[in-house]
């Protein structure tokens, strides 16, 4: 039991005195249990010699995550804030090794809820094998920021034969997703209350830097591979065809959703293919390698709904054209703002 | 315009204000059904009824032989046209 | 989905497709033009192009995207009264989402959410009723808008508000009705529709005699149309039969829904809280006798327009939008000379790109006539 249950956040856990170095000590030293974090320097240090074992590149990135509500069926923005980054590492093929933590917390945000969040960043950074080797508090005032809003970074390094980018794709390669889209998106919608909506559908928060691993034992050639967040799927899919100049053509009726997630895009009105994920990537991959890739990928407990949803073609340039199964065929463009729901 | 979508009433939830929770794909939501309750019956008796959901009101009651019709109707012009398919094919051949 | 899946099969689409291109092909030779038939309402047009259902019909089928989209055609004047009550500190501003990228004369409802009004999207109007109760010392102001599909919702929300002695709720009326906005297109002088697929949802409510006019006035042919891909290929084949047969007739192919009398008690709760207004502006369409509803006097407690005191100023579209002509079928979307140009759905000037069920956004969004604008 620590010492700051039941407390909450005040602007002096972050003036830099005795309530910051407690919480500090209370809350992320011995939540995160690192030898790295407990040195208390300013930075992580690392081996050079060690990384350079592993590969010839570093792969450096960064995300903040701000989501409402902070806990939601499926995982929590601290389970988020490790799987989120890792996974963004995972898609250039490097093996994810370390993160950071930085924190912005609101005056009055129960110490209760922190200790959850850092618990469940510690899991999950556990179960993925990375640490999180420094970190950063900042307490604002209330209205400030919403509750807690964290930004990890993060780095990993890249073997020397992978060669992963989104301007790779070529006339012929096959389009594989590795299960159920929208989920992500559905559980928030669901979970926000607003629109008093009931279901069981869980986000699909999970790190894929073991999949990505598997995937490119099998085909080490992967041409393009992203995780499709914020946008969806058909955003990730335009980000590819504009990159390589190519068309994207996609079979509608293969494309996963799960049956709650379909009924609830029907009810608001919304498209599943631009419903945020948290734990799907989206690759592009020669297509002599297709169906040992979907093998494998249906073989991982990250990939049991595994599909192949389309393939690139040489026109329209820059375009994805979705195939109704109707024997016609419409563009899935960009999403111009945000997804409204359509009810009258 | 004027989104509307099946669902299946599972539960009455507030007789007194004609309340009910339907189920559409497997998503619950709380739904007036004033408009398919009739005078005489029985609110319970609408229970396992398919009702069209618009902005949270059911206003129709999905008549399941009505939409069985409607299939039938295709399914039955599938097979004329297999048929004259057939006939169109001899008369080529002969 | 039951009732969903069943009209989206597509081995069942290929035998319309067929039935289709078969009449096409033994009257095509008769035709001066090719056959314009208006989908009304803007789901339609939304399933249309989501299942891609005009690329599956014979060349001698145009089909005219209409004006039935109650957030495409909500004028400019209106969306700023909408800003002005939602600026209000005092209010809670309630709407569907669809309406909240609408473009007034100055602001959306987004725009003014980001500069700090209160507005809030919610599924049902009963939910904001729920948000009134919630919040007693607020007014919240629930933004009605929709044909007669979405008339009984709001209408019995005022009814429940006011059996429950709720003082702080009020709508924002805005609904338009079908049969004066159809009249209105068919007034059209140079018009050349040859028949309508008719709005399923709103017959669902107000039952097949409102259509009547256009066969017995007008004498174009009609089918009251579902909105999944078999309903409309269905609703298609059936118009095309009544060409072929010259025949002019109110037909159901919605049966499954659909009544002949409409929803009695939805019609009840629609007369005893709104009544016709004399004339309603329409965006892209101007001022149409009879096509608004407005609150009656005994309702004024629950009437935002007089609690907030609105201006209802008239603000006149941008002057080289086209719109009017796209919705009586006089031009197609890209033939408009501003569309994909200065009128795109990330800064829309005319009512039909503002709204992702709009003809121009349809089209554009799709892909049609891009390459070309």
């Amino acid at each position: 039991m620590s010492k700051l249950a039941g407390k909450t956040i005040t602007l002096a856990h972050g003036a830099g005195g005795k309530a910051m170095r407690e919480l500090i000590d209370e809350v992320f030293v011995k939540g995160f249990a690192n030898p790295e974090l407990a040195n208390l320097e300013d930075q992580a240090r690392f081996d050079l010699t060690e990384l350079i074992a592993q590969g010839n590149r570093l792969a450096l990135t960064t995300d903040s995550y701000v989501v409402d509500p902070l806990f939601f069926p499926g995982g929590d923005i601290g389970k988020l804030a490790v799987t989120g980054t890792v996974n963004d590492l995972a898609m250039s093929g490097a093996v994810p090794l370390y993160l950071t933590c930085g924190m912005i917390l609101e005056e009055g945000f129960a110490i209760d809820e922190l200790i959850k969040i850092v618990a469940s960043m510690k899991a999950t950074a556990d179960a993925t094998g990375v640490k999180i080797v420094t970190g950063d508090t900042k307490v604002v005032h209330k209205g400030a920021v919403d509750k807690c809003f964290i930004n990890t970074a993060g780095v990993g390094v890249i073997p020397a034969h992978i060669q992963i980018a989104a301007t790779q794709a070529q006339v012929g390669d096959k389009i594989i997703i590795n299960g159920f889209i929208g989920d992500h998106g559905a559980a928030i919608v669901d979970a926000r209350g607003e629109l008093a909506l009931e279901s069981s559908i869980l986000s699909d928060c999970q790190p894929l830097h073991d999949l990505v691993q598997t995937m490119l034992k099998v085909c080490p050639q992967i041409h393009c591979l992203r995780d499709a967040t914020r946008g969806g799927v058909a955003t990730v899919l335009n980000e590819f065809a504009q990159s390589s100049q190519v068309g994207i053509k996609l079979q509608h009726s293969v494309i996963p959703v799960r049956d709650e997630v379909r009924g609830m895009c029907e009810i608001l009105g919304l498209d599943p293919l631009y419903l945020a994920n948290e734990g799907k990537l989206v690759a592009v991959v020669p297509p002599e390698y297709a169906d040992l890739l979907l093998a494998a990928m249906r073989a991982h407990p990250a990939g049991l709904a595994s599909a192949i949803i389309g393939e690139v073609q040489a026109t329209p340039k820059a375009r994805v054209l979705l195939n109704t199964g109707f024997g016609g065929e419409r563009l899935l463009d960009m999403l111009v703002g945000e997804q409204l729901p359509r009810i009258c | 315009m004027c989104l509307g979508i099946p669902g299946q009433i599972s539960t009455i939830t507030n007789a007194a204000c004609y309340l009910a929770k339907v189920n559409i794909g497997g998503v619950l939501r709380e739904v007036n059904i004033t408009c398919i309750a009739e005078e005489g019956t029985e609110l319970q008796d609408l229970v396992g009824a398919w009702v069209l959901v618009h902005v949270g009101f059911a206003l129709s009651r999905i008549d399941e032989d009505e939409a069985q019709r409607t299939l039938q109707i295709l399914a039955e012009l599938g097979e004329l046209q297999v048929e004259l398919d057939a006939i169109q094919a001899l008369g080529v051949s002969a | 989905m039951k009732f969903v899946d069943e009209f989206r099969d597509s081995e069942k689409a290929l035998i319309l497709r067929q039935a289709i291109h078969h009449i096409a092909q033994i009257l095509e030779p008769c035709l001066q033009r090719p056959w314009q038939i208006m989908e009304f309402c803007g789901g339609h047009t939304h399933t249309i192009f989501r299942y891609g259902i005009e690329q599956m019909l014979p060349d001698c089928i145009e089909l005219v995207h209409g004006p039935g989209c109650p957030v495409c055609v909500l004028p400019m004047g209106r969306v700023d009264d909408c800003v002005a009550i939602a600026e209000n500190p005092q209010v809670i501003f309630t709407t569907f989402g669809d309406a909240m990228r609408v473009p007034g004369s100055q602001k959306s409802l987004l725009q003014a959410r980001a500069e700090g009004a209160d507005i809030r999207m919610v599924y049902s109007p009963m939910d904001a009723l729920a948000l009134a109760k919630k919040h007693p010392e607020r007014e919240v102001v629930f933004f009605a808008l929709g044909f007669e599909t979405t008339m009984p919702s709001t209408a019995l929300t005022v009814l429940q508000a006011e059996r429950e002695g709720i003082k702080n709720f009020s709508l924002f009326c805005n609904h338009i009705t079908t049969a004066p906005t159809i009249k209105a297109v068919l007034d059209e002088p140079d018009l050349m529709l040859d028949g309508f697929l008719a709005p399923g949802h709103v017959a669902m409510v107000i039952g097949l005699e409102p259509f009547q006019f256009i066969v017995r006035d007008y004498h174009k042919p009609l089918t009251i149309t579902g909105f999944e891909p078999l309903d409309i290929l269905q609703a298609l084949w059936m118009l095309l039969q009544q060409f072929a047969e010259n025949r002019c007739g109110v037909e159901n192919q919605y049966a499954r829904v659909v009544q002949t009398q409409g929803n009695t008690t939805a019609l009840k709760a629609i007369h005893q809280v709104f009544a016709t207004r004399d004339f309603f502006e329409l965006r892209g369409l101007g001022s149409i006798d009879q096509a608004g509803v407005g609150m009656r006097p005994e309702y004024a407690f629950f009437d935002a327009e007089q609690k907030f005191k609105v201006k209802n100023l008239t603000m006149t579209d941008p002057q080289d939008c086209q719109c009017g002509a796209v919705v009586k079928g006089l031009i197609k979307p890209w033939e408009c000379q501003i569309f994909g140009k200065r009128c795109t759905p990330e800064n829309p000037m005319g009512a039909l790109m503002v709204s992702s069920e709009g003809a121009c956004a349809a089209y554009y969004n799709h892909g049609y006539g891009r390459d070309a604008a």
